[in-house]
Protein backbone atom coordinates (compact mmCIF):
# COMPACT_ATOMS: atom_id res chain seq x y z
CA UNK A 1 0.00 0.00 0.00
CA UNK A 2 3.10 2.05 -0.24
CA UNK A 3 2.13 4.14 -3.34
CA UNK A 4 -1.51 4.87 -2.56
CA UNK A 5 -2.96 8.23 -0.94
CA UNK A 6 -6.34 7.26 -0.97
CA UNK A 7 -7.80 3.49 -0.84
CA UNK A 8 -11.14 2.70 -0.41
CA UNK A 9 -12.63 -0.63 -0.29
CA UNK A 10 -16.70 -1.61 -0.79
CA UNK A 11 -17.01 1.69 0.76
CA UNK A 12 -20.80 1.84 1.49
CA UNK A 13 -22.20 5.41 3.01
CA UNK A 14 -25.96 5.94 4.04
CA UNK A 15 -27.97 8.79 5.45
CA UNK A 16 -30.15 8.42 7.76
CA UNK A 17 -33.70 10.34 8.03
CA UNK A 18 -35.38 10.22 11.31
CA UNK A 19 -39.01 10.94 11.90
CA UNK A 20 -40.45 12.83 14.82
CA UNK A 21 -40.26 10.05 17.28
CA UNK A 22 -36.48 9.65 16.37
CA UNK A 23 -37.17 6.31 14.54
CA UNK A 24 -35.12 5.55 11.01
CA UNK A 25 -37.58 6.63 8.38
CA UNK A 26 -35.74 6.51 5.51
CA UNK A 27 -32.17 5.32 4.43
CA UNK A 28 -30.66 6.69 1.22
CA UNK A 29 -27.63 4.77 0.02
CA UNK A 30 -24.97 7.25 -0.98
CA UNK A 31 -21.83 5.75 -1.80
CA UNK A 32 -22.68 2.21 -2.83
CA UNK A 33 -19.55 -0.65 -3.01
CA UNK A 34 -17.00 1.64 -3.79
CA UNK A 35 -13.67 0.68 -4.47
CA UNK A 36 -10.76 3.11 -5.56
CA UNK A 37 -7.65 3.76 -5.83
CA UNK A 38 -5.42 6.64 -5.98
CA UNK A 39 -1.59 6.58 -6.45
CA UNK A 40 0.61 9.41 -5.11
CA UNK A 41 1.21 12.19 -7.67
CA UNK A 42 -1.62 11.43 -9.71
CA UNK A 43 -3.97 14.07 -10.68
CA UNK A 44 -7.99 12.42 -10.74
CA UNK A 45 -11.09 13.56 -11.65
CA UNK A 46 -14.40 12.16 -9.59
CA UNK A 47 -17.35 13.06 -12.29
CA UNK A 48 -20.82 12.15 -11.66
CA UNK A 49 -24.55 13.98 -11.71
CA UNK A 50 -26.36 15.24 -9.15
CA UNK A 51 -26.73 13.01 -6.33
CA UNK A 52 -24.24 10.73 -7.47
CA UNK A 53 -22.24 10.63 -4.05
CA UNK A 54 -19.02 12.18 -5.58
CA UNK A 55 -19.24 14.59 -2.73
CA UNK A 56 -20.07 12.14 -0.04
CA UNK A 57 -17.36 10.47 -1.44
CA UNK A 58 -15.10 13.26 -1.26
CA UNK A 59 -15.64 14.03 2.56
CA UNK A 60 -14.40 10.35 3.33
CA UNK A 61 -11.04 11.60 2.30
CA UNK A 62 -10.97 14.06 5.14
CA UNK A 63 -12.50 11.92 7.71
CA UNK A 64 -15.57 14.72 7.85
CA UNK A 65 -17.68 11.15 7.06
CA UNK A 66 -16.62 8.11 7.87
CA UNK A 67 -18.05 4.77 6.19
CA UNK A 68 -20.96 2.78 7.24
CA UNK A 69 -19.68 0.00 5.55
CA UNK A 70 -16.05 -0.88 4.13
CA UNK A 71 -13.14 1.05 4.33
CA UNK A 72 -11.24 4.09 3.51
CA UNK A 73 -7.51 4.22 3.69
CA UNK A 74 -5.93 8.04 3.27
CA UNK A 75 -2.00 7.89 3.21
CA UNK A 76 -2.27 3.76 4.78
CA UNK A 77 -4.16 5.42 8.01
CA UNK A 78 -8.18 3.96 8.84
CA UNK A 79 -10.20 6.85 8.50
CA UNK A 80 -12.49 5.38 10.98
CA UNK A 81 -9.22 5.00 13.57
CA UNK A 82 -10.20 8.33 15.82
CA UNK A 83 -6.43 8.76 16.91
CA UNK A 84 -5.28 8.96 13.18
CA UNK A 85 -8.22 11.63 12.91
CA UNK A 86 -5.73 14.69 12.70
CA UNK A 87 -3.32 13.30 11.08
CA UNK A 88 -5.34 12.50 7.82
CA UNK A 89 -6.91 16.00 8.12
CA UNK A 90 -3.23 17.09 7.60
CA UNK A 91 -2.34 14.73 4.61
CA UNK A 92 -5.02 15.43 2.88
CA UNK A 93 -6.69 18.84 2.65
CA UNK A 94 -10.04 19.64 1.89
CA UNK A 95 -11.68 22.92 -0.62
CA UNK A 96 -15.33 23.29 -0.55
CA UNK A 97 -17.46 24.38 -3.37
CA UNK A 98 -18.65 27.77 -1.97
CA UNK A 99 -15.69 30.27 -1.35
CA UNK A 100 -17.23 32.83 1.23
CA UNK A 101 -18.32 29.73 3.50
CA UNK A 102 -14.63 28.46 4.29
CA UNK A 103 -12.72 31.49 4.31
CA UNK A 104 -12.01 32.48 8.37
CA UNK A 105 -9.27 34.98 8.47
CA UNK A 106 -10.96 38.96 7.83
CA UNK A 107 -7.14 39.50 6.21
CA UNK A 108 -5.97 36.73 3.20
CA UNK A 109 -2.82 36.10 5.27
CA UNK A 110 -4.57 35.51 8.10
CA UNK A 111 -6.84 33.07 7.28
CA UNK A 112 -3.75 30.75 4.92
CA UNK A 113 -2.94 30.91 8.83
CA UNK A 114 -5.43 29.21 10.00
CA UNK A 115 -4.61 25.64 9.43
CA UNK A 116 -0.77 25.78 10.55
CA UNK A 117 -1.97 27.64 13.58
CA UNK A 118 -4.45 25.11 14.32
CA UNK A 119 -1.65 22.35 13.87
CA UNK A 120 0.67 24.40 16.58
CA UNK A 121 3.54 25.26 14.12
CA UNK A 122 5.89 27.68 15.49
CA UNK A 123 4.86 31.16 14.48
CA UNK A 124 8.28 31.63 12.44
CA UNK A 125 7.67 28.96 10.17
CA UNK A 126 3.71 29.66 9.75
CA UNK A 127 5.00 33.18 8.28
CA UNK A 128 7.20 31.14 5.96
CA UNK A 129 4.19 28.76 5.09
CA UNK A 130 1.88 31.55 4.23
CA UNK A 131 4.12 33.10 1.96
CA UNK A 132 4.96 30.22 -0.16
CA UNK A 133 1.25 29.23 -0.19
CA UNK A 134 0.16 32.42 -1.07
CA UNK A 135 2.80 32.30 -4.05
CA UNK A 136 2.00 28.99 -4.84
CA UNK A 137 -1.54 30.01 -6.02
CA UNK A 138 -0.11 33.22 -7.32
CA UNK A 139 -1.70 35.49 -4.73
CA UNK A 140 0.91 37.07 -2.89
CA UNK A 141 0.60 40.88 -3.55
CA UNK A 142 -3.63 40.40 -2.04
CA UNK A 143 -1.64 39.05 1.25
CA UNK A 144 -3.00 42.33 3.21
CA UNK A 145 -6.64 42.21 1.46
CA UNK A 146 -9.80 41.27 2.77
CA UNK A 147 -11.12 38.35 1.24
CA UNK A 148 -14.39 40.29 0.87
CA UNK A 149 -13.03 42.15 -1.55
CA UNK A 150 -11.84 39.72 -4.04
CA UNK A 151 -13.24 38.15 -7.13
CA UNK A 152 -14.87 34.38 -6.15
CA UNK A 153 -11.33 32.54 -8.73
CA UNK A 154 -8.99 34.75 -6.01
CA UNK A 155 -11.48 33.54 -2.70
CA UNK A 156 -11.11 29.98 -4.13
CA UNK A 157 -6.93 30.22 -4.88
CA UNK A 158 -7.14 31.85 -1.11
CA UNK A 159 -9.40 28.63 -0.12
CA UNK A 160 -6.23 26.48 -1.77
CA UNK A 161 -3.17 28.15 -0.15
CA UNK A 162 -5.06 27.75 3.00
CA UNK A 163 -4.64 23.77 2.31
CA UNK A 164 -1.04 24.37 0.88
CA UNK A 165 0.07 25.55 4.19
CA UNK A 166 -0.81 22.71 6.15
CA UNK A 167 1.92 20.69 3.65
CA UNK A 168 -0.44 18.05 2.37
CA UNK A 169 0.15 15.49 0.42
CA UNK A 170 -3.23 15.34 -1.12
CA UNK A 171 -5.53 18.03 -2.01
CA UNK A 172 -9.51 17.16 -2.42
CA UNK A 173 -11.12 19.90 -4.02
CA UNK A 174 -14.93 19.54 -4.19
CA UNK A 175 -16.45 21.00 -7.02
CA UNK A 176 -13.99 24.20 -6.22
CA UNK A 177 -15.34 25.86 -9.18
CA UNK A 178 -19.21 24.98 -9.64
CA UNK A 179 -20.29 28.77 -8.35
CA UNK A 180 -17.32 31.08 -10.34
CA UNK A 181 -17.09 32.36 -13.83
CA UNK A 182 -15.39 31.21 -16.78
CA UNK A 183 -12.64 33.28 -15.95
CA UNK A 184 -12.04 32.14 -12.50
CA UNK A 185 -12.54 28.39 -13.30
CA UNK A 186 -10.13 28.71 -15.20
CA UNK A 187 -7.52 30.81 -12.83
CA UNK A 188 -8.98 28.09 -10.24
CA UNK A 189 -7.74 24.92 -12.63
CA UNK A 190 -4.74 26.60 -13.37
CA UNK A 191 -3.53 26.83 -10.19
CA UNK A 192 -4.09 23.53 -9.20
CA UNK A 193 -2.56 21.92 -12.33
CA UNK A 194 0.70 23.76 -11.21
CA UNK A 195 0.35 22.54 -7.92
CA UNK A 196 -0.09 18.52 -9.09
CA UNK A 197 3.07 19.33 -11.40
CA UNK A 198 5.82 21.42 -9.32
CA UNK A 199 4.93 20.73 -5.92
CA UNK A 200 4.08 17.03 -6.83
CA UNK A 201 0.83 16.89 -4.55
CA UNK A 202 -1.73 14.57 -5.26
CA UNK A 203 -5.23 16.00 -6.39
CA UNK A 204 -7.96 14.33 -6.59
CA UNK A 205 -10.69 16.99 -8.42
CA UNK A 206 -14.23 16.47 -8.03
CA UNK A 207 -16.94 18.22 -11.00
CA UNK A 208 -19.02 18.23 -13.46
CA UNK A 209 -17.26 20.70 -15.60
CA UNK A 210 -15.96 18.45 -18.68
CA UNK A 211 -13.53 20.97 -19.65
CA UNK A 212 -11.61 20.24 -16.22
CA UNK A 213 -10.87 16.60 -16.66
CA UNK A 214 -9.31 16.20 -19.69
CA UNK A 215 -6.30 17.01 -18.06
CA UNK A 216 -6.19 14.63 -15.79
CA UNK A 217 -3.94 11.25 -15.36
CA UNK A 218 -7.60 9.35 -14.24
CA UNK A 219 -10.87 9.78 -14.53
CA UNK A 220 -13.70 8.00 -12.16
CA UNK A 221 -17.28 8.38 -13.31
CA UNK A 222 -19.59 7.82 -10.65
CA UNK A 223 -23.52 7.18 -10.90
CA UNK A 224 -26.28 6.48 -8.39
CA UNK A 225 -23.77 5.69 -5.81
CA UNK A 226 -21.72 3.46 -7.58
CA UNK A 227 -18.09 3.86 -10.24
CA UNK A 228 -19.49 3.37 -13.28
CA UNK A 229 -16.55 4.02 -15.48
CA UNK A 230 -12.91 4.76 -14.41
CA UNK A 231 -9.92 5.10 -17.57
CA UNK A 232 -7.73 7.58 -18.55
CA UNK A 233 -9.59 10.49 -20.24
CA UNK A 234 -8.79 9.53 -23.29
CA UNK A 235 -10.82 6.20 -22.99
CA UNK A 236 -13.47 7.83 -20.74
CA UNK A 237 -14.39 10.41 -23.73
CA UNK A 238 -14.38 7.87 -26.29
CA UNK A 239 -17.47 6.33 -25.07
CA UNK A 240 -19.93 9.37 -25.65
CA UNK A 241 -23.17 7.17 -25.64
CA UNK A 242 -22.35 5.73 -22.10
CA UNK A 243 -21.32 9.06 -20.61
CA UNK A 244 -25.06 10.62 -22.03
CA UNK A 245 -26.42 7.63 -20.76
CA UNK A 246 -25.27 8.69 -16.83
CA UNK A 247 -26.55 12.47 -18.08
CA UNK A 248 -23.12 13.78 -18.82
CA UNK A 249 -21.93 15.96 -20.99
CA UNK A 250 -18.67 15.53 -23.19
CA UNK A 251 -16.23 18.92 -24.38
CA UNK A 252 -17.24 20.28 -27.49
CA UNK A 253 -14.62 19.15 -29.65
CA UNK A 254 -14.86 15.53 -28.31
CA UNK A 255 -19.10 15.89 -29.41
CA UNK A 256 -18.11 17.34 -32.36
CA UNK A 257 -15.75 14.61 -33.61
CA UNK A 258 -18.25 12.08 -32.31
CA UNK A 259 -21.04 13.46 -34.62
CA UNK A 260 -18.87 13.46 -37.32
CA UNK A 261 -17.36 9.92 -37.05
CA UNK A 262 -21.31 9.06 -36.81
CA UNK A 263 -22.13 10.45 -40.39
CA UNK A 264 -18.95 8.57 -42.08
CA UNK A 265 -15.61 11.25 -41.27
CA UNK A 266 -13.22 8.68 -40.58
CA UNK A 267 -11.45 10.52 -37.25
CA UNK A 268 -9.63 8.57 -34.53
CA UNK A 269 -11.65 7.73 -30.69
CA UNK A 270 -11.18 9.89 -28.23
CA UNK A 271 -10.37 13.49 -29.16
CA UNK A 272 -9.77 15.75 -25.99
CA UNK A 273 -9.33 19.32 -27.53
CA UNK A 274 -10.04 21.64 -30.26
CA UNK A 275 -6.29 21.38 -31.26
CA UNK A 276 -6.44 17.93 -32.08
CA UNK A 277 -9.56 17.91 -33.90
CA UNK A 278 -8.24 20.34 -36.46
CA UNK A 279 -4.88 18.39 -36.49
CA UNK A 280 -7.06 15.07 -36.87
CA UNK A 281 -9.26 17.16 -39.82
CA UNK A 282 -6.07 18.15 -41.61
CA UNK A 283 -5.04 14.72 -41.84
CA UNK A 284 -7.74 14.13 -43.70
CA UNK A 285 -8.10 15.10 -47.94
CA UNK B 1 -21.62 50.81 -1.05
CA UNK B 2 -22.92 48.28 1.55
CA UNK B 3 -19.67 46.51 1.41
CA UNK B 4 -17.62 49.34 2.22
CA UNK B 5 -18.95 49.64 5.64
CA UNK B 6 -16.34 49.85 8.79
CA UNK B 7 -17.39 47.86 11.80
CA UNK B 8 -16.55 49.41 14.97
CA UNK B 9 -15.57 52.79 14.80
CA UNK B 10 -11.98 52.20 13.85
CA UNK B 11 -10.23 55.37 12.51
CA UNK B 12 -6.85 54.56 10.54
CA UNK B 13 -4.11 56.75 11.27
CA UNK B 14 -0.55 56.64 11.83
CA UNK B 15 -0.16 57.33 15.48
CA UNK B 16 1.38 55.97 18.60
CA UNK B 17 -1.63 55.15 20.20
CA UNK B 18 -2.58 53.15 17.19
CA UNK B 19 0.66 51.09 17.54
CA UNK B 20 0.34 50.03 21.21
CA UNK B 21 -0.12 46.74 22.30
CA UNK B 22 -4.34 46.15 22.20
CA UNK B 23 -3.88 45.07 25.82
CA UNK B 24 -2.07 48.09 27.30
CA UNK B 25 -5.01 50.60 25.52
CA UNK B 26 -7.65 48.08 27.49
CA UNK B 27 -6.20 48.13 30.87
CA UNK B 28 -5.30 51.54 30.68
CA UNK B 29 -9.07 52.51 29.39
CA UNK B 30 -10.30 50.66 32.44
CA UNK B 31 -7.33 52.43 34.95
CA UNK B 32 -8.80 55.92 33.18
CA UNK B 33 -12.34 54.87 34.04
CA UNK B 34 -11.23 53.77 37.77
CA UNK B 35 -9.54 57.17 38.18
CA UNK B 36 -12.63 58.91 36.90
CA UNK B 37 -14.42 56.99 40.08
CA UNK B 38 -11.67 58.26 42.52
CA UNK B 39 -11.28 61.82 41.51
CA UNK B 40 -12.89 64.10 44.05
CA UNK B 41 -12.35 67.74 43.59
CA UNK B 42 -11.42 70.32 40.92
CA UNK B 43 -7.72 68.90 41.16
CA UNK B 44 -8.65 66.05 40.19
CA UNK B 45 -10.86 66.17 37.89
CA UNK B 46 -7.90 69.12 36.27
CA UNK B 47 -5.72 65.99 35.64
CA UNK B 48 -7.98 63.99 34.69
CA UNK B 49 -8.60 66.78 31.61
CA UNK B 50 -4.79 67.21 31.32
CA UNK B 51 -4.42 63.14 30.75
CA UNK B 52 -7.38 62.72 28.77
CA UNK B 53 -6.04 65.73 25.91
CA UNK B 54 -2.80 64.25 26.20
CA UNK B 55 -4.15 61.45 24.82
CA UNK B 56 -6.78 62.73 22.42
CA UNK B 57 -3.48 64.80 21.06
CA UNK B 58 -1.27 61.77 20.46
CA UNK B 59 -4.22 59.89 18.97
CA UNK B 60 -3.87 61.99 15.83
CA UNK B 61 -7.74 61.40 15.65
CA UNK B 62 -10.12 64.56 14.70
CA UNK B 63 -11.66 65.83 18.09
CA UNK B 64 -15.54 65.78 16.26
CA UNK B 65 -15.14 61.91 16.36
CA UNK B 66 -14.23 61.65 19.91
CA UNK B 67 -17.76 63.61 20.46
CA UNK B 68 -19.52 61.23 18.50
CA UNK B 69 -20.01 59.17 20.68
CA UNK B 70 -21.74 61.37 23.49
CA UNK B 71 -24.83 61.67 21.17
CA UNK B 72 -26.05 58.50 22.31
CA UNK B 73 -26.03 59.30 25.56
CA UNK B 74 -26.95 62.52 25.32
CA UNK B 75 -30.54 61.37 27.42
CA UNK B 76 -28.55 60.20 29.91
CA UNK B 77 -26.92 62.80 30.49
CA UNK B 78 -29.55 65.58 30.62
CA UNK B 79 -31.21 62.32 33.34
CA UNK B 80 -28.60 62.37 35.19
CA UNK B 81 -27.38 65.99 35.50
CA UNK B 82 -31.33 66.97 36.31
CA UNK B 83 -31.96 64.72 39.22
CA UNK B 84 -28.63 65.48 40.84
CA UNK B 85 -29.19 69.24 39.90
CA UNK B 86 -32.63 69.62 41.96
CA UNK B 87 -32.56 66.12 44.58
CA UNK B 88 -29.65 66.69 46.56
CA UNK B 89 -30.21 68.12 49.20
CA UNK B 90 -27.23 71.07 50.79
CA UNK B 91 -26.93 73.67 53.00
CA UNK B 92 -27.18 76.91 51.20
CA UNK B 93 -29.97 77.34 48.46
CA UNK B 94 -29.27 78.71 45.73
CA UNK B 95 -32.42 78.92 43.59
CA UNK B 96 -35.70 78.00 44.37
CA UNK B 97 -38.37 77.60 41.86
CA UNK B 98 -42.00 75.79 43.42
CA UNK B 99 -40.50 73.07 44.94
CA UNK B 100 -37.95 72.59 43.08
CA UNK B 101 -34.47 74.13 44.86
CA UNK B 102 -31.14 74.26 43.65
CA UNK B 103 -28.24 73.34 46.21
CA UNK B 104 -24.39 74.32 46.32
CA UNK B 105 -23.71 70.81 46.86
CA UNK B 106 -26.34 70.01 44.13
CA UNK B 107 -24.75 71.81 41.41
CA UNK B 108 -21.29 70.40 42.68
CA UNK B 109 -22.68 66.83 41.98
CA UNK B 110 -24.71 67.61 38.90
CA UNK B 111 -21.34 68.93 37.34
CA UNK B 112 -19.00 66.82 38.20
CA UNK B 113 -21.03 64.02 37.24
CA UNK B 114 -21.64 65.13 33.80
CA UNK B 115 -17.95 65.74 33.75
CA UNK B 116 -17.25 61.85 34.83
CA UNK B 117 -19.78 60.62 31.87
CA UNK B 118 -18.63 62.43 28.89
CA UNK B 119 -14.54 61.72 30.19
CA UNK B 120 -16.03 57.80 30.74
CA UNK B 121 -17.21 57.86 26.55
CA UNK B 122 -14.71 60.26 25.46
CA UNK B 123 -11.74 58.19 27.10
CA UNK B 124 -13.54 54.14 25.36
CA UNK B 125 -14.05 56.12 22.27
CA UNK B 126 -10.10 57.01 22.17
CA UNK B 127 -9.62 52.94 22.52
CA UNK B 128 -12.32 52.12 19.99
CA UNK B 129 -10.93 54.63 17.52
CA UNK B 130 -7.50 53.32 17.73
CA UNK B 131 -8.12 49.99 17.40
CA UNK B 132 -8.95 47.46 14.94
CA UNK B 133 -11.96 44.91 16.42
CA UNK B 134 -9.12 42.28 15.29
CA UNK B 135 -6.57 43.58 17.84
CA UNK B 136 -9.61 44.15 20.29
CA UNK B 137 -10.51 40.54 19.95
CA UNK B 138 -7.01 39.12 20.39
CA UNK B 139 -5.95 41.95 22.99
CA UNK B 140 -9.14 40.41 25.01
CA UNK B 141 -8.91 36.47 24.43
CA UNK B 142 -5.10 37.56 25.97
CA UNK B 143 -6.17 39.46 29.08
CA UNK B 144 -9.22 36.70 29.75
CA UNK B 145 -6.82 33.99 30.00
CA UNK B 146 -6.53 34.04 33.05
CA UNK B 147 -10.10 33.28 33.93
CA UNK B 148 -10.21 30.00 31.78
CA UNK B 149 -8.93 28.06 34.72
CA UNK B 150 -12.44 28.64 35.84
CA UNK B 151 -13.76 26.98 32.75
CA UNK B 152 -14.59 30.22 30.87
CA UNK B 153 -14.43 29.50 27.47
CA UNK B 154 -12.56 32.42 26.89
CA UNK B 155 -10.98 31.02 23.58
CA UNK B 156 -14.38 29.81 22.45
CA UNK B 157 -15.90 33.10 22.49
CA UNK B 158 -13.09 35.21 20.84
CA UNK B 159 -13.14 33.09 17.99
CA UNK B 160 -16.33 33.33 17.98
CA UNK B 161 -16.56 37.61 17.94
CA UNK B 162 -13.88 37.31 14.98
CA UNK B 163 -16.19 34.64 12.87
CA UNK B 164 -18.74 37.56 13.50
CA UNK B 165 -16.93 40.68 12.40
CA UNK B 166 -16.14 38.29 9.12
CA UNK B 167 -19.37 37.19 8.25
CA UNK B 168 -21.33 40.84 9.00
CA UNK B 169 -20.34 42.19 6.15
CA UNK B 170 -21.45 38.83 3.83
CA UNK B 171 -24.65 38.93 5.75
CA UNK B 172 -25.56 42.59 5.14
CA UNK B 173 -24.46 41.94 1.32
CA UNK B 174 -26.92 38.63 1.37
CA UNK B 175 -29.65 41.21 3.06
CA UNK B 176 -29.29 43.67 0.32
CA UNK B 177 -29.72 41.05 -1.99
CA UNK B 178 -32.73 39.50 -0.70
CA UNK B 179 -34.44 42.37 0.14
CA UNK B 180 -34.45 43.79 -3.57
CA UNK B 181 -35.53 40.37 -4.40
CA UNK B 182 -38.18 40.33 -2.28
CA UNK B 183 -39.22 44.22 -3.59
CA UNK B 184 -39.14 42.95 -7.20
CA UNK B 185 -42.12 40.55 -6.58
CA UNK B 186 -43.87 43.24 -5.10
CA UNK B 187 -42.99 43.39 -1.16
CA UNK B 188 -43.12 46.55 1.11
CA UNK B 189 -40.43 47.36 3.54
CA UNK B 190 -41.17 51.37 3.51
CA UNK B 191 -44.99 51.77 3.99
CA UNK B 192 -47.31 51.35 6.94
CA UNK B 193 -46.85 51.77 10.59
CA UNK B 194 -44.40 50.06 12.83
CA UNK B 195 -46.60 47.26 13.35
CA UNK B 196 -47.34 46.56 9.82
CA UNK B 197 -43.31 47.67 9.23
CA UNK B 198 -42.49 44.67 11.71
CA UNK B 199 -44.58 41.98 9.60
CA UNK B 200 -43.05 42.76 6.45
CA UNK B 201 -39.22 41.72 7.46
CA UNK B 202 -40.55 38.79 8.23
CA UNK B 203 -40.04 37.39 4.56
CA UNK B 204 -36.84 39.32 4.85
CA UNK B 205 -35.36 37.27 7.85
CA UNK B 206 -36.78 33.29 7.63
CA UNK B 207 -34.22 33.55 4.52
CA UNK B 208 -31.58 35.47 5.62
CA UNK B 209 -31.92 33.05 9.18
CA UNK B 210 -31.79 29.90 6.73
CA UNK B 211 -28.67 31.12 4.74
CA UNK B 212 -26.95 32.18 7.86
CA UNK B 213 -27.48 28.58 9.08
CA UNK B 214 -26.32 26.70 6.37
CA UNK B 215 -23.11 29.45 6.16
CA UNK B 216 -22.50 28.21 9.55
CA UNK B 217 -23.00 24.90 8.76
CA UNK B 218 -20.38 24.62 5.96
CA UNK B 219 -17.86 26.98 7.49
CA UNK B 220 -17.88 24.73 10.85
CA UNK B 221 -16.98 21.74 8.40
CA UNK B 222 -14.39 23.57 6.87
CA UNK B 223 -12.38 24.71 10.11
CA UNK B 224 -12.67 20.72 10.70
CA UNK B 225 -11.40 19.78 7.63
CA UNK B 226 -8.44 22.31 8.53
CA UNK B 227 -7.69 20.81 12.03
CA UNK B 228 -9.87 23.18 13.90
CA UNK B 229 -10.16 21.48 17.69
CA UNK B 230 -10.21 24.34 19.72
CA UNK B 231 -7.83 26.33 21.25
CA UNK B 232 -5.75 23.76 22.69
CA UNK B 233 -2.28 23.21 21.01
CA UNK B 234 -2.86 26.27 18.73
CA UNK B 235 -0.07 28.35 17.70
CA UNK B 236 -0.68 32.36 16.78
CA UNK B 237 0.16 33.24 13.45
CA UNK B 238 0.52 37.17 14.65
CA UNK B 239 1.19 37.09 18.60
CA UNK B 240 0.89 39.72 20.99
CA UNK B 241 4.26 41.01 22.13
CA UNK B 242 5.18 44.00 24.06
CA UNK B 243 8.00 46.13 23.03
CA UNK B 244 9.26 48.86 24.71
CA UNK B 245 6.63 51.83 23.60
CA UNK B 246 4.16 49.75 25.69
CA UNK B 247 5.83 49.66 29.25
CA UNK B 248 6.25 53.48 28.90
CA UNK B 249 2.58 53.44 27.96
CA UNK B 250 1.83 51.12 30.88
CA UNK B 251 4.23 53.12 32.92
CA UNK B 252 2.40 56.53 31.61
CA UNK B 253 -0.84 54.71 33.32
CA UNK B 254 0.70 53.92 36.57
CA UNK B 255 1.62 57.24 37.28
CA UNK B 256 -1.47 58.96 36.07
CA UNK B 257 -3.64 56.72 38.81
CA UNK B 258 -0.83 57.30 41.58
CA UNK B 259 -1.64 61.15 40.63
CA UNK B 260 -5.25 60.43 40.78
CA UNK B 261 -4.87 58.57 44.21
CA UNK B 262 -2.57 60.89 45.96
CA UNK B 263 -4.58 64.05 44.97
CA UNK B 264 -7.77 62.36 46.42
CA UNK B 265 -5.57 61.67 49.60
CA UNK B 266 -4.53 65.01 50.01
CA UNK B 267 -7.01 67.36 49.45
Amino acid sequence: MKNEMVQAHGLVYEYKKYDEEGREADVTRAVDQVTLQVQKGDFVAILGHNGSGKSTLAKHMNAILTPTGGTMWVDGKDTREEAHLWEIRQSAGMVFQNPDNQIIGTIVEEDVGFGPENMGVPTKEIWERVEESLKAVNMLKYRHHSPNKLSGGQKQRVAIAGVVAMHPKCIVLDEPTAMLDPNGRKEVIRAVRALNQVEEITVILITHYMEEVIYADKVVVMDRGKVVMEGTPREIFSRVDKLKAYRLDVPQATLLAYELKKAGVDLPDGILTREELVEALCQLN
Amino acid sequence: MIRDITLGQYYPADSILHKLDPRVKLSATLAFIAALFVAKGWPGYLAATVFLAMVIKLSKVPFSFMVRGLKAIVMILMITVVFNLFLTPGDRILVQIWKLRITDVGLRTAVFMAIRLIYLIVGSSVMTLTTTPNDLTDGLERLMGPLKKMRVPVHEVAMMMSIALRFIPILLEETDKIMKAQIARGADFENGNLMQKAKNLVPLLVPLFISAFRRANDLAMAMEARCYHGGEGRTKMKPLMYVKRDYAAYGAVVLFLAVMITLRIVL
